[in-house]
């Protein structure tokens, strides 16, 4: 044991222990640490599917360190932002947080994320890639600071029905009152933590921001708050099952970031990716407009939907035909999963025009490994309405009491 | 000229030009020849931009930028009319004369041949030296008369436009198009290596291609701006070299007479403080003073890099296109010293006939490396290169009678030098210019009356161009032709509908030459404006 002790120097050991590294260690059953954003991380601790149902019915810790954070201030914060994102931000109030993507010059999608609105303008934007050049460059103009803050700031969500209970009882008096989208500050026995009603479950949730140093203390004092409602650590494949059945977008899964495509025609606009509804073609310039309003005008060519695909074998990977023969390739899927809330078969998907419309029927081509023998099924798909699960409790504010 | 305006007015122009430099002039009057209610607005007190005359000292009066003209096409000095409105010549066919260390001397006559007392080996290189450019050259000029494609793009203009080029090129048969591929990214020291030996020779070509660039001559690219130099001098069609009577002030003074004739009108003492935008759209500007004033378009003859990161703003325009436009390298490395002098400069070897022309310091291509050496560590040349001129020898009435004026183009300095442009680093450098022509001209020190020093910072504050650069923006293979001044704003265009670009930032690009303002103004038309 001794030598585990003897720090490693960073050279042989280029990932960074979050500060919730000691407790995901040793409640780590599998031992499967899994590298994001330059963190080791547990991708999952027990099982998948007793993580995931903590999630749909207690509550769960997920630690979210990782998530990229940037620190955004100066006299023309909420102007440089609005030029960035491609929803209006002067609308986003003191208090409030937004989720937000941002696009390249041909409108393409760079990242998705979500800008926390602290003061009049001091903002905090939070990405899934590093994008510091990108936001430095924007910059250009602007009497604006940008700063990364991913190191300062330790990250938890705590998600699940059960999830403000927990809160309750570890401490954040009032949390209850705190609605979808709405972030504020509290004070948990010494140690100040921003909490924000968001999260990418689907469901009711908050996420906790805090000090570093406070992080382990606010672990433990959590589990032992949600001891009687079975509060519980998760990774990250219970998480991507959770954010599938809200219809929420995975970044290098369900598209990959303008910046990293090479090949023609892989990168996308938010109006493919069917966010259509985060574009303010309203508000003045921002990134990327020109070329979004020309790709308006023009038609979508492709569009990713919500696929409800018959039978019960998840449709990974699977192409996408317009006929059961399969000779006409429409498109192909992008995420999916047997969903054992909804008791579908879900899946996201990219269809090329007409073929994307609520209500068509598409064909899957499906393999299945079967003990190294594999079959191949041609399986009906309807585009369906996204999200696939959005309970009534995700909004209710105040939470009832579970 | 009118005096501006002090409280908002009405208005409304077909276009606003933006700068009274020769490619606004230009610009402006063909827009306004097809019908156009054209207004140029510009900052200074008098019109002519970077191509002006003015006093340095009183009683003496220089071209402040530019001293000799060179690369403006024949044909748009007649379309102008400009002799009509007032443009003479003191001089035209200039000789060039490079001067030695040692008191030598070679003259180049116009078309740059030397004399075979000089160097016999290098008489009997220069002919075929001199035709194969020659030919290299004509295959650029065709390029510059019309906007650049732009690339990948659908258009078929723009793919018609690259197969012309491309065309041009095989055309030059099988040897010549070999030699100028295995040229054109070159430098220009290894080429004049390969074909002559006389370092005055070597030296004087080398200096113009690497004049008004950010590169010594052993930078590749450099046999590329020499190349443009020469395209742009043989689509000029007239004797290059030529001094216009009054300084080239006298030139962009035709020019705004030629543009009033045509009915435009011209502000000046008006700084735009702000290019309006409404509806996603150039509406106007606004003026320092408050003054609004509405078209239906707007051009800029301004650098690129302050037209929009300044002008219109970086909120209008995407990242990308920004970091684009941030990164054009426009920082200057020309100074401009001008000198009052109490009596004609004597400069060892040359005669008088001779001092009416262009005289080089760039003795050997080492020297001419020598004095880019110190600019890597941010620092001036000590001995730098210089082209120097005595206008006053054609032209007398720039100086009270009996007396001259100098003017030296003076390469290297920075925009930015260790320590700053400060009172001791501008006297140390004039002392090294002053140092550098005494060599030449012994006891010229003694004779001088009065002196200005102009750094590339100097240009910036009273020219208004970014980093000070006389081209708007370094003209080398990166920017160059179809990605001058940046992808997204070539062919004058630019992605804020109803705004246009017409200075040197754009393509045909910088000396004074006015193609960016014709071209610019050309394309605005056929586009509808």
């Amino acid at each position: 044991m001794a030598a585990n002790n003897t720090p490693v120097p960073h050279y042989l050991k280029p990932l960074l222990d979050t500060p919730f590294h000691a407790r995901a260690r040793v409640l780590s059953q599998n031992d499967s640490f899994v590298p994001w954003a330059g963190y080791s991380t547990v991708d999952v601790f027990t099982t998948a599917e007793q993580e995931y149902f903590a999630i749909r019915n207690a509550a769960t810790l997920f630690d979210l360190t990782p998530m990229v954070k940037y620190r955004i201030n100066g006299s023309d914060a909420e102007r440089y932002l609005n030029r960035l994102v491609t929803r209006d931000v002067r609308k986003l109030k003191v208090g409030r947080v937004s989720y937000v993507v941002w696009c390249n010059d041909s409108g393409h999608l760079i990242d998705d994320g979500t800008i926390f609105r602290l003061g009049p303008q001091d903002f905090r934007l939070c990405t899934a890639e590093r994008q510091l050049d990108w936001l430095l460059d924007s910059a250009i103009g602007f009497d604006v600071r940008v700063e990364e803050v991913t190191e300062d700031i330790a990250a938890l969500a705590v998600q699940g029905p059960t999830s403000c209970y927990i809160l309750k009882k570890f401490g954040l008096a009032g949390v209850e009152r705190l609605k979808p989208f709405e972030l504020a500050e509290f004070d948990a026995a010494g140690r100040p933590v921003m909490v924000s009603r968001t999260g990418f479950t689907g469901d009711l949730g908050y996420e906790l921001w805090m000090r570093p140093e406070h992080a382990l203390s606010i672990w433990d004092d959590l589990m032992a708050a949600g001891r009687t409602r079975g509060l519980r650590a998760i990774g990250s494949q219970a998480l991507n099952m959770a954010r599938i059945e809200a219809g929420f977008l995975m970044p290098n899964v369900d598209f990959v970031s303008a910046e990293h495509t090479i090949r023609m025609n892989r990168d996308r606009t938010p109006l493919e990716l069917g966010l259509g509804w985060l574009v303010d073609f309203d508000k003045p310039h921002f990134n990327g407009r020109r070329a979004l309003l020309t790709q308006k005008a023009s038609g979508l060519r492709r569009l990713l939907v919500g696929l409800d695909v018959d039978g019960n074998k998840a449709a990974h990977n699977a192409l996408l035909y317009a006929d059961e023969a399969g000779n006409h390739e429409v498109g192909s899927v992008t995420s999916a999963m047997w969903s054992p809330t909804c008791k579908r078969n879900l899946a996201l998907a990219i269809l090329d025009a007409p073929h994307h419309a609520i209500g068509s029927k598409v064909w899957a081509d499906i393999y299945l490994n079967r003990e190294l023998v594999w079959e191949r099924r041609m399986v009906a798909a309807h585009v369906v309405e996204r999200p696939f699960f959005a309970p009534d409790r995700r909004r209710q504010t105040p939470p009832a009491d579970r | 000229m009118t005096s501006p305006t002090p409280t908002s007015i009405v208005a409304r122009y077909d276009v606003i030009v933006i700068g009274a430099g020769h490619n606004g002039l230009v610009c402006a009057t063909t827009l306004a020849r097809a019908g156009r209610s054209v207004l140029v607005v510009e900052a200074a007190a008098e019109v002519g931009g970077m191509a002006i005359t003015r006093a340095f000292a009183p009683g003496y009066r220089v071209s402040a930028c530019a001293h000799l003209l060179h690369q403006m096409p024949l044909a748009l000095v007649r379309d102008l009319s400009l002799a009509e409105h007032g443009l003479e010549f003191a001089a035209t066919g200039l000789p060039t004369t490079s001067l030695g260390a040692d008191g030598a001397t070679l003259q180049l006559a116009t078309g740059g041949t030397p004399s075979a007392a000089f160097s016999p080996n290098d008489a009997a290189a220069w002919p075929a030296y001199h035709a194969r450019l020659g030919r290299f050259a004509s295959l650029l000029h065709g390029m510059l008369a019309a906007p650049a494609p732009r690339l990948g793009t659908e258009g078929w203009s723009d793919k018609l436009a690259l197969a012309k080029v491309g065309l041009k090129l095989r055309l030059l048969g099988r040897r010549d198009m070999r030699e100028f591929l295995r040229i054109v990214g070159m430098n220009a020291y290894d080429l004049l290596e390969d074909e002559f030996k006389a370092p005055l020779l070597k030296g004087a070509l080398a200096f113009d291609a690497v004049l008004g660039t950010n590169f010594g001559p052993r930078a590749p690219g450099t046999v590329l701006s020499l190349l443009y130099r020469l395209a742009a001098e043989s689509a000029a069609g007239s004797s290059p070299l030529a001094q216009p009577r009054g300084g080239l002030g006298a030139l962009t003074a035709a020019l705004a007479r030629s543009a009033k004739a045509a009915g435009v009108t011209i502000r000046t003492n008006a700084p735009v403080a702000q290019i309006t935008v409404a509806g996603d759209r150039a509406t106007g500007v606004v003026l320092a003073n408050g003054t609004e004033i509405a078209a239906d378009r707007v051009v800029s003859s301004v650098n690129a890099k302050t037209t929009f990161l300044n002008l219109l703003g970086t909120e209008h325009l995407d990242t990308g296109f920004v970091r684009r436009v941030d990164h054009i390298r426009s920082r200057g490395i020309v100074a401009k010293l001008h000198l009052a002098l109490d009596r004609a400069p004597a400069f060892t070897g040359v005669a008088r006939d001779a001092l009416g022309g262009r005289l080089l310091v760039s003795p050997s291509l080492d020297y001419l490396e020598r004095a880019f050496n110190p600019t890597k560590y941010s620092q001036f040349s000590a001995a730098p290169a210089l082209e120097i001129t005595v206008p006053t020898i054609n032209d007398p009435a720039l100086a009270p009678a009996g007396h001259h004026v100098l003017s030296a183009i003076v390469q290297y300095a920075p925009y930015a030098i260790t320590g700053g442009w400060t009172e001791p680093s501008r006297r140390a450098f004039t002392d090294a210019i002053l140092a550098t022509l005494e060599a030449q001209a012994p006891g010229i020190g003694a004779s001088v009356v009065g002196c200005e020093l102009l750094t590339p910072l100097d240009l910036e504050q009273e020219f208004h161009s970014a980093g000070g650069h006389w081209h708007h923006g370094d003209l080398a293979l990166d920017q160059f032709y179809m990605v001058r001044p940046v992808p997204g704003a070539t062919q004058y265009a630019t992605p804020m509908a109803g705004l246009y670009l017409c200075g040197a930032s754009c393509h045909p690009g910088g000396g004074v030459m006015g193609l960016a303002g014709r071209n610019a103004a050309v394309r605005m038309l056929e586009k509808g404006a």
